[in-house]
């Protein structure tokens, strides 16, 4: 069964041609770039140039750039030196919507005797900005938010954000995991002090991550041991992913336009065909500014497990907020702190598309995914009541 | 991915008896929309009000809840009602070739509709779980004080299910019942629970067999160090592993709180002592250095 792939804010293809710029690295030209020698040399140019590519996708200088081995590495060396150099601010700011990457961090400093808040969103998953600015104080470490929301795709106001903490003398640190590729992002003028991007999210493979660190701003390495990435991330170099990252960027900083015009046009296509077919139905943080790619629509009377099983029997993948898909048994925080009752949280599903959809694809979900949910419906106690009838 | 057995993607793919029976003898209705997952039973009953000859089943929940409530259906049928309420929650689970532990609830909560629908069927006071009148919480009538709040669902119940299913775990507590599975604020008490079922089980009069193969021997070791000693160490932080049987040599190292711990030899003969009550005479306990 050929797959229909919708579910690229988990994870996506290797471009062919990240694919091709890495393939050289494994077997032949195999040499660390630390080495004295020409066939070490050699890879190091190659590492630069994927620096520099990095570099300009972010609008930032080569040096600015520290590669990491995921996401996740990257946020959580952001949020650890800054209160490691900042030993006398206790106090951390992030959302109630954060990725787990930088939410379970922060949770588990309260124990450690750090003031942690978390910012609430709005019902369509804005970010208070009146709760924010309220927040950040001359005690503030950092501050740490998302970019774009990896379940709804709802963009915060980054630069705002940004200024504000600097205000105030904090650090500000972004997980642009999401938005990178996807929309611009230029770090030439921007009060931004750290970001991470991820590879595997870009169409580079798994085990790629980047911190951006502006120059100037104070840092602690987080794992230490080596002379790499100017003694910030110590650690042999994964050369063959790095250099594959340098050419997704290229290629991103390309495309950007066709995220926002042909994805974009995909996506609205199949969430306003969706909701035009069925009935209950709503779309999480569908008024708010979203990325291109994302949509999140909540289902009521069905549990999304049910439906991710069902699509997949079709060939579709997708992903859900439901409690049922991720072994917890609690619907998506992200829903919760939007204030999307349990009821719809439960039936959520999000499509995330990409430059490789197809139009045919969209046409297949559009076909099958009304029956799924009708199907599902009838045999639940709770939808069959509304089955007949408009809301 | 969950790795669901061919039998339990057969059940949810095509669904035996999904719908409503009008002239229901007994209905049971348990869990909520707001808990994920829900279930309501129809049992139609024959003549002689002895045989149950229809079940049917209306399920709010994910691929697993719907095969379980399918099964459930599918076993029902022909069973007089005495025979029905012997049905436990790994039968259901066994039909279907086994579940995931994370996804236990689900043949749980099949088990418990069925015990509400008998119930009120028969008159009796109905158990516990039934949700009609109040969709907030998954088995809100159980009597007995209320332990997880998010998931509303009672000392009472959980004892029953920690026993039927010979928990040890806080962790599979939950992934039986839910409770704990959200905020996560009642797992002391759970674990509370679970020492208070595993002490009155031990209260129990146990007999030393008379006679026991090796293996035998060695499982029923296993089986004392697990439910008798294990849990009264991790009440003091500590822990112990078994780390080899020869005969009637038992091995055993000291973890956490009990590693180093000066009274350590005290804690290796209150084990030989309990094994030598529960299981033989002769056994020896050792202790290996952490």
């Amino acid at each position: 069964m050929k797959e229909i792939y919708l579910d690229n804010n988990a994870t996506t293809k290797t471009d062919e041609a990240v694919f091709e710029e890495m393939r050289p690295y494994f077997c032949e030209l195999y040499g660390n770039p630390s080495s004295m020698h020409f066939f070490g040399g050699q890879v190091q140019k190659k590492v630069d140039e994927a620096r520099n590519r990095v570099a300009a996708l972010l609008g930032a200088s080569p040096e600015e750039i520290i590669f990491t081995a995921c996401g996740t590495e990257s946020d959580n060396a952001a949020i650890r030196s800054a209160l490691a150099v900042f030993p006398d601010r206790r106090h951390v700011i992030t959302s109630r919507v954060e990725h787990p990457a930088v939410l379970t961090q922060c949770r588990n400093l309260v124990q450690k005797g750090y003031r942690v808040t978390e910012i609430g969103v709005d019902g369509d998953g804005r970010l208070d900005m009146v709760e924010y600015k309220a927040a950040v104080d001359d005690d503030t470490a950092i501050v740490s938010l998302m970019w774009a929301n990896n379940e709804t795709g709802v963009i915060f106001p980054i630069e705002e954000a940004a200024a504000i903490a600097k205000a105030k003398g904090a650090l500000f640190h972004t997980d642009a995991v999401q938005a990178i590729g996807k929309i611009p992002i230029n770090m030439a003028n921007s009060s931004v002090d750290m970001l991470s991007l991820s590879g595997h999210k870009l169409h580079a493979p798994k085990g790629i991550g980047v911190l951006y660190l502006r120059r100037g701003t104070p840092f602690r390495p987080f794992l230490v041991g080596g002379h790499q990435e100017k003694s910030r991330r110590a650690g042999t170099e994964n050369t063959a992913a790095i250099i594959a990252l340098g050419k997704a960027c290229e290629l991103a900083a390309l495309h950007m336009e066709l995220e926002n015009t042909q994805v974009l046009a995909m996506r609205d296509r199949l969430q306003a065909a969706l909701m035009q077919a069925i009935p209950y139905a709503r779309i999480n943080g569908g008024t708010a500014e979203r990325l291109p790619n994302t949509t999140s629509i909540a289902f009521e009377f069905v549990e999304g497990e049910a439906i991710l099983m069902l699509l997949s029997e079709h060939g579709i993948c997708a992903s859900s907020g439901s409690a049922c898909t991720s072994g917890s048994l609690e619907p998506s925080h992200v829903l919760r702190a939007m204030g999307v009752p349990f009821t719809c949280a439960h039936g959520s599903i999000r499509f995330s598309l990409s430059r490789y959809t197809t139009d045919a694809e969209i046409d297949t979900v559009i076909r099958e995914m009304p029956p799924i949910i009708s199907r599902l419906r009838q045999m639940s106690p709770f939808g069959r009541e509304f089955l007949n009838t408009k809301p | 991915m969950w790795d669901y057995t061919p039998i339990v993607k057969d059940h949810f793919l095509n669904p035996r008896n999904v719908g409503d029976i009008a002239d229901a003898d007994a209905i049971g209705e348990v869990g909520s929309l707001a808990c994920g997952d829900a279930l309501k039973l129809y049992l139609k009953l024959d003549e002689n009000k002895e045989k149950i000859v229809d079940a049917k089943f209306q399920t709010f929940g994910c691929a697993s809840a719907i095969a379980s409530s399918s099964a459930l259906t599918e076993m029902l049928k022909g069973k007089t009602l005495d025979e029905a309420m012997a049905i436990s929650n790994q039968d259901i689970a066994d039909f279907l070739g086994g579940l995931p532990e994370e996804k236990m609830h689900c043949s749980v909560m099949g088990q418990e509709a069925l015990e509400v629908a008998v119930a009120k069927y028969r008159g009796e006071p109905i158990p516990a779980h039934d949700s009609e009148h109040d969709h907030g919480h998954a088995y809100p009538d159980y009597e007995g004080e209320l332990v997880c709040k998010c998931f509303g669902i009672t000392d009472t119940f959980l004892k029953k299910v920690i026993e039927t299913n010979k928990l040890t775990t806080a962790e599979q507590v939950t992934h039986f019942t839910k409770a704990g599975g959200a905020c996560g604020g009642c797992i002391p008490k759970i674990k509370d629970l679970i020492a208070q079922v595993l002490g009155e089980s031990a209260a129990q009069p146990r007999v030393r067999p008379e006679k026991l193969s090796n293996m035998k021997k060695m499982q029923m070791i296993q089986e004392v160090l697990e439910r008798d000693i294990r849990p009264l160490l991790w009440a003091d932080g500590g822990d112990l592993e078994l780390i080899d049987i020869d005969g009637s040599k038992v091995q055993v190292a000291f973890r956490k709180a009990c590693a180093g711990c000066v009274s350590s030899g005290n804690t290796a003969r209150m084990v030989e002592s309990k094994l030598r009550d529960l299981v033989a005479e002769d056994i020896v306990v050792e202790e290996v250095p952490a």
